[in-house]
């Protein structure tokens, strides 16, 4: 039981955002008489994660690297509307367009990143300017009609279309039920994996029944997750591509030179200098990362609503950036990780779903995720001062 | 009942942290009016021990009883060990560099007069509080514009103006030169004169002998002994055997004919201009390294040793440089240290916390951190490579910690400098160049450190090393250049160097 509490106070930090999506599950279903745990609205909570947590991911690699961006919100609604302005105005591929707006979205992060790492601008001012010219920009790029309307079907199946379902069998569909046994055995067959390399090493492992019960919690998550889906339309288009950028970052920011310069710099810049990594390329290059993957943001949220308006993106970096703080990232810098991120845009999003479920006024709403953002911070904070004292 | 012999006993006190017991049973008593120092291998537990003393583990959070004048603490935070007249001066300095010497002095217990400090007050105070330290320098100068050896000084005026009894120094002499060191030793001397206890810390067994009443040495957590030095003379030998628990006959290993081949790094008329500081920090320097040699770099404080260094390496403060420099009789431009460790040239710091390493992360981030391309296979990390080029170094330097997965800022000052050390080893250097390597490093690892260097040298690897230690700028170097004021002032045979020599040099 000693021992349960040590682990648990150990790692409160990565617990404590599945208990506040906990909390936030059992909440709004009470509130809501059950609408907010009903397949449908879950899977349409999975669609909306999407935007927000490939932004969050970039956010990770930005916050480790002890900086900020406040601009994602509003380039992502300015995207989105370069995207349907080239599909309708210009009859430009689906295609095509998708890699133009991904393209502007590196370019317009290397220029913040020049002016960040080169000029020496605090980020804060280059992407607060940013985010006011956006603003401006998606005001003028939507004048016209207010509204874009899109009408490609293949643009707008990204972020409402489904994987083939491959028929159903008692009203779940097949090519989910047999993805997700895929996953979950991989799953664990990694985690035994990593765990028995940490042991040759000699590395701290959780004791056996501990990660067997944290296993069977992650798996029936899992399980239940894609149960859900499958009684639904099944695995989203959306929740593919979130999981490959998940899985790409995750993979680079842990397996690569470049994560390990990224954690380097976020967690000592000068010594990162001596040690001959080149900070103002790490910073340059973090911040085209961040303004591609805000470039698909603005795809997935377009397509999602097959337009886009004037207010696209609003907000978006608010709930971006609580979300990374929520997943783990540091105010300090140096620490963070890509899925702990997606956690926490989940906590967010479905905090946003079940006040729109509720019926509650945007007004209300920014009010509530304002607070939840200090409150992360502040837990954070508090976490990792009572870890150092030991 | 107030004045009994000892001010302060620790008593039976256990510490633990995640994984490793840090104090294990540990006694300790301190007489009244002595200075007591506290010696013991890296990672014995004598930070610890003072951190408990001063409150900054809290009570409660260890075993144990600290009984001060006679009646037991339970202190809470370091507020309440300084209303006890506990004072503690921390291995890292914790100066504002950019405030003056009187605001940091009063810095947390400001003069004031109704709500606002009195600034008057506040100056004439400190000019109290340095004449009793003898620093002759004005109260109204910048932190950062002074030494090291005057920045240590300030931090003992900032405890003297709390109105300590019972003063911690954690390693004070460890960054000083010795002309520093003395001056401090002697004001340290005189407070015990004016009745104030002091504890010190320290791996420089010399001074230790000089200046201590009573000697105690830890060693694994536990007390191994404590050595009354006042009634007979005690030898380094009997506390090296003590810490480390064997004999250590030279501790500074002789190499066998050495033979040195071509020149392989030279400077030539470099000079560097510091537009921060608006003025030329460097004055012509001529200066090479020999394959397989190693050159001392000696000199006092501020003799732009480092300034040198940094200048060579990729000059990341930017200085304006002119005057050329060859590698192996090219002529290079390293614009930065990506560049210079390209061309196997590589600096260790001698500010291990503020540049040097990354201190929230482990030991096997931090360890092949300036040249993971050792470690790809294909375009990703080899966790396997990862582990064994860690445990390598762990196992030769004798790093002491639960794993080579601690946090690098948990460790003991002493092994935090070895992985630094072990972090420019690992990029496989012809150059190496070692600012103050063994600073803060005790005996047994000095002696590993050193035995590691020949080894280096010997198979053609150069070596430079700066120090503001003379026995060891003495013991280990083939040639020594000294430095005095940004310029070169000599060079030396090591055969025929002596420390007057040295100093005569390093004063010029
Ligand atoms: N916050 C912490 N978390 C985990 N371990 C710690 C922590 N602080 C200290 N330790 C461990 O406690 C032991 C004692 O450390 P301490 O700093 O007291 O050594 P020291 O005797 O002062 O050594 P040095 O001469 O190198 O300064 C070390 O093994 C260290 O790794
Ligand atoms: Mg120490």
């Amino acid at each position: 039981m000693k021992e349960l509490g040590v682990i648990l106070r150990k790692n409160i930090r990565d617990y404590g955002m599945f208990i506040a999506l906990a909390v936030i599950f059992v909440l709004f279903t009470i509130l809501t008489n059950g609408t907010f745990i009903s397949p449908y609205n879950i899977s349409s909570l999975i669609n909306q994660t999407g935007y927000i947590a490939v932004l969050a991911t970039g956010m990770t690699l930005v916050i480790i690297v002890r900086q900020i961006d406040l601009s994602v919100g509003f380039l992502s609604g300015f995207l989105g509307a370069i995207a349907a302005i080239l599909m309708m105005n210009y009859h430009v591929p689906a295609i095509l367009a998708i890699l133009i707006v991904l393209a502007l979205g590196a370019v317009i992060g290397l220029f913040f990143g020049v002016l960040i790492a080169k000029v020496g601008i605090p980020a804060f001012v280059v992407t607060l300017a940013g985010m006011i010219s956006f603003h401006g920009l998606l005001l003028f790029a939507t004048q016209a009609g207010g509204t874009i309307n899109i009408t490609d079907k293949f643009f707008n199946e990204i972020g409402n279309g489904f994987i083939p379902s491959f028929g159903k069998i008692g009203g779940f569909a097949v090519s989910t039920l047999v993805i997700g046994l895929i996953g979950i055995v991989l799953f664990i067959y990694f985690q035994f994996k990593a765990r028995n390399t940490k042991k040759k090493y000699n590395f701290e492992v959780l004791p056996m029944p501990f990660f067997i019960a944290k296993i069977a919690f992650i798996v029936a998550l899992i399980a239940a997750l894609i149960l859900v889906l499958a009684m639904n339309n099944g695995i989203s288009w959306t929740f593919v591509i979130v999981f490959v950028v998940v899985s790409i970052f995750t993979v680079i920011l842990n397996k690569t030179a470049f994560g390990r310069h990224i954690y380097a710099v976020g967690g000592n810049p000068e010594a990162a200098e001596l040690s001959g990594i080149n900070v103002a390329n790490v910073l340059i290059y973090t911040f085209v990362i961040m303004e591609t993957l805000t470039a698909l943001s603005g795809i997935l949220f377009a397509s999602r609503m097959q337009s886009a308006s004037p207010t696209a993106g609003t907000g978006f970096e608010l709930l971006a950036i609580a979300g990374a703080f929520i997943g783990g990232c540091s105010a300090n810098g140096g620490v963070g990780k890509v899925t702990g991120s997606l956690i926490g845009s989940l906590v967010m999003v479905s905090l946003t779903n079940g006040m729109d479920l509720m019926g509650l006024g945007s007004s209300i709403q920014y009010v509530i995720q304002g607070i939840i953002l200090v409150l992360a911070v502040v837990f954070d904070i508090l976490t990792r001062r009572s870890q150092a004292v030991g | 009942m107030k004045d009994a012999e000892y001010i302060l006993e620790m008593d039976n006190i256990g510490k633990t942290f995640p994984g490793v017991k840090a104090l294990d049973g540990v006694n300790f008593k301190v007489k009244r009016g002595e200075i007591h120092c506290l010696v013991g291998e890296n990672g014995a537990g004598k930070s610890t021990l003072m951190k408990i003393l001063s409150g900054v583990y809290p009570s409660g959070t260890f075993t144990g009883r600290i009984i001060l004048n006679s009646t037991e603490q339970h202190f809470r935070s370091i507020e309440d060990s300084e209303k006890a007249g506990i004072a503690i001066i921390h291995q890292e300095l914790a100066l504002i560099p950019e405030l003056t010497i009187y605001e940091n002095i009063f810095l947390g217990h400001e003069i004031k007069k109704g709500p606002f400090i009195d600034w008057n007050e506040t100056i004439i105070k400190a000019k109290e509080v340095l004449k009793r330290i003898r620093v002759n320098i004005n109260p109204e100068t910048k932190v950062k514009d002074v030494g090291v050896g005057v920045q240590q000084l300030v931090e003992i005026g900032k405890a003297l103006s709390k109105d300590v009894k019972l003063l911690i120094l954690d390693e004070p002499t460890a960054a000083l030169s010795e002309v520093d060191c003395d001056n401090l030793l002697q004001i340290l001397r005189e407070l015990k004169k004016q009745g104030i206890t002091c504890i010190m810390i320290s791996h420089k067994l010399k001074e230790v002998i000089s200046i201590a009443d009573t000697i105690t040495v830890l060693r694994d957590g536990k007390t191994i002994t404590s050595i009354d030095a006042t009634k007979r003379k005690v030898e380094e030998k009997e506390i090296i055997k003590y810490m480390v628990g064997r004999e250590i006959e030279d501790i500074y290993p002789k190499r066998e004919g050495v033979k040195y081949g071509d020149v392989c790094f030279e400077l030539k008329n470099w000079t560097a201009f510091d537009p921060s500081k608006g003025r030329e920090i460097l004055h012509n320097i001529n200066f090479k390294v020999h394959k397989g040699e190693i050159v001392g770099i000696a000199g006092l404080m501020g003799a732009g040793r480092t300034e040198m260094a940094l200048s060579i390496f990729g000059n990341t403060k930017h200085y304006i440089i002119k005057g050329e420099l060859y590698v192996n009789g090219v002529k290079k431009h390293l614009s930065s240290p990506e560049k210079a460790i390209k061309e196997k040239i590589v600096y260790v710091t001698e500010d291990r916390k503020g540049n040097g390493l990354v201190l929230i992360q482990d030991i096997k981030f931090n360890i092949p951190l300036s040249n993971l391309k050792q470690l790809l296979k294909g375009l990703f990390i080899d966790q396997h490579e990862e582990v064994n080029a860690a445990n390598k170094f762990f196992n030769e330097l004798n790093i002491k910690a639960r794993s080579i997965e601690q946090v690098v800022g948990t460790l003991s000052g002493g092994n935090q400098q070895k992985v630094s050390v072990a972090k420019g080893l690992f990029t496989l250097p012809d150059l190496l160049i070692l600012d103050e390597p063994t600073r803060g490093i005790d005996v047994g690892a000095k002696f590993e450190i050193y035995t590691i260097m020949n080894e280096l040298v010997k198979r053609g690897m150069s070596i430079i090393m700066i120090s503001s230690e003379l026995p060891e700028i003495l013991g280990m170097s083939d040639r020594i250049y000294v430095m005095s004021n940004g310029t070169m002032t000599g060079v030396i045979d090591a055969k025929d160097a002596t420390e007057e020599k040295i100093m005569e040099m390093a004063t010029a």
